[in-house]
């Protein structure tokens, strides 16, 4: 049997599969776990709706904690709160940012003040610096992230999006 | 599209028909959609929009995955999320027409994503505080992935619209065609009727003056004319739909036809 700060700390060495420079943990998508005697409830809020890395995590998760014995495992889906990017604590936004990923700017901004067509953000390019970048696109090569360019080094990067 | 993860929500009080055909038009118009935009996958004019779309495409199956799901589960008779999606008849598929056309070109896909996502964007606002829970979560979800869409389209629309000559009038083609489609969107019905009554969701047609002060202003940014409204009206969320969901449906349900209960 496992306790809690265990399973804590097992699931924090599971990568994002799509964006393996932070766990899963980091990334705020597990909410809850409860061990008992004979096995781990873990209470996951999936990111995007279609995001197609879900059930793999929750494959990784249930791999994970059954080889270190955890017995049995039971996931749950919570939709309630909904994930928001706010939830990627400090530590990893700079995982993120070495990796080559900018991490989401300000907060996600639910219900308050709306982006309007043709918003400029400044970002820093994660590589050389520069804040002479541009949006390529909202979306990217997953559906957390949108494409950007730096103008000074001329590299590609990738922007975490607040949600 | 099944997996192993359990819904930690369980309707007790027995659903009402009106409130189950309510969460199925939402869910087959986010199905309907997802589909056609899944159609640009490798076929858009420049990488970006290729993500672009695929992106939005999955954001709409994904919710339309919650949303069958909640519907099958008020429904009580055992459909899961495929049986919802792939195995019903084309009477039984309750999205909008606007939905279900073609996708034609650019101009017309990014047209249609602007229109149905403003309205989204609207809907799952109300949604969000709906007496159903689960339906008010997945509207909070969807929500926030509805304005990325709005946004990205608008953004188009206008660079389009007042763009070049050629993108001009595409739009502007795409804009005539599918303004008539919207009309459905707001058309009042029992069903809506229903379950505004009975605090679970907003008719539809409660939205429009709201939806078109959020429209409007994009296509005169985009130099585009809205065409006036005309007697003609779809039928889609109520089952008859037009030539064009017969072959979609063949093509979105070829695999569970062929192998039923196939999973990957």
């Amino acid at each position: 049997m496992l306790t809690e700060e265990q399973a804590w700390k097992l699931l924090d060495g599971v990568p994002d599969p799509e964006v393996p420079a932070v766990s899963v943990v980091e990334l705020g998508i597990i909410r809850e776990l409860h061990c008992a005697d004979d096995g781990i409830t873990v209470v996951v809020t999936p990111t995007y709706s279609g995001c197609p890395a879900t059930e793999v995590i929750g494959l990784a998760i249930r791999d994970t904690l059954l080889e270190a014995g955890a017995g049995k495992v039971e996931l749950q889906t919570r939709l309630d709160p909904a994930w928001t990017s706010d939830w990627i604590g400090e530590a990893a936004r700079e995982k993120l940012r070495a990796y080559g990923i900018v991490p989401p700017t300000g907060k996600a901004a639910v219900g308050g003040a709306q982006p309007i067509h043709f918003v400029k953000k400044t970002l820093t390019c994660p590589r050389c610096g520069s804040n002479d970048t541009e949006r390529l696109s909202e979306f990217g090569s997953t559906a957390c992230k949108a494409t950007y360019r730096c103008k000074s080094c001329l590299e590609p990067f990738e922007y975490f999006k607040p949600i | 599209m099944a997996d192993d993860m359990t819904q930690t929500s369980v309707q007790t009080v027995a659903a009402s028909a009106e409130h189950i055909e309510y969460v199925m038009r939402l869910g087959d118009n986010a199905l309907i959609l997802g589909q056609r935009l899944s159609e640009w996958c490798g076929h858009a004019p420049v990488i970006e929009e290729d993500l672009a779309l695929a992106n939005m495409a999955l954001d709409l199956v994904g919710q339309a995955r919650l949303l069958l799901t909640h519907a099958g589960n008020l429904e009580g008779k055992g459909r899961d999320e495929d049986q919802m999606a792939f195995l019903r008849v084309e009477r039984d598929y309750r999205n909008v027409t606007m939905m279900e056309v073609p996708n034609e070109d650019f101009g017309r896909t990014t047209v249609r994503n602007f229109l149905y996502s403003a309205f989204q964007i609207l809907l799952w606002q109300k949604l969000a505080t709906s007496s159903d829970t689960e339906l008010a979560a997945i509207a909070a979800k969807s929500l926030k992935e509805a304005r990325y869409h709005f946004n990205h389209s608008a953004e188009w629309v206008i660079r389009l619209g007042d763009g070049t000559e050629v993108s001009h009038a595409k739009t502007q083609a795409a804009l005539d065609y599918l303004w008539p489609y919207t009309a459905e969107l707001f058309a009042a019905n029992p069903t809506d009727e229903a379950v505004s009554a009975a605090g679970i969701g907003p008719a539809w047609g409660e939205l429009e003056a709201e939806w078109e002060a959020m429209v409007l202003p994009v296509f005169v940014q985009a130099t585009l004319v809205v065409p006036a409204r005309t007697p003609f009206k779809t039928f889609g969320k109520f089952g008859r739909h037009s030539e064009h969901m017969g072959h979609l449906l063949a093509v979105m349900q070829h695999m569970q036809r062929t192998y039923p209960g196939a999973q990957w």
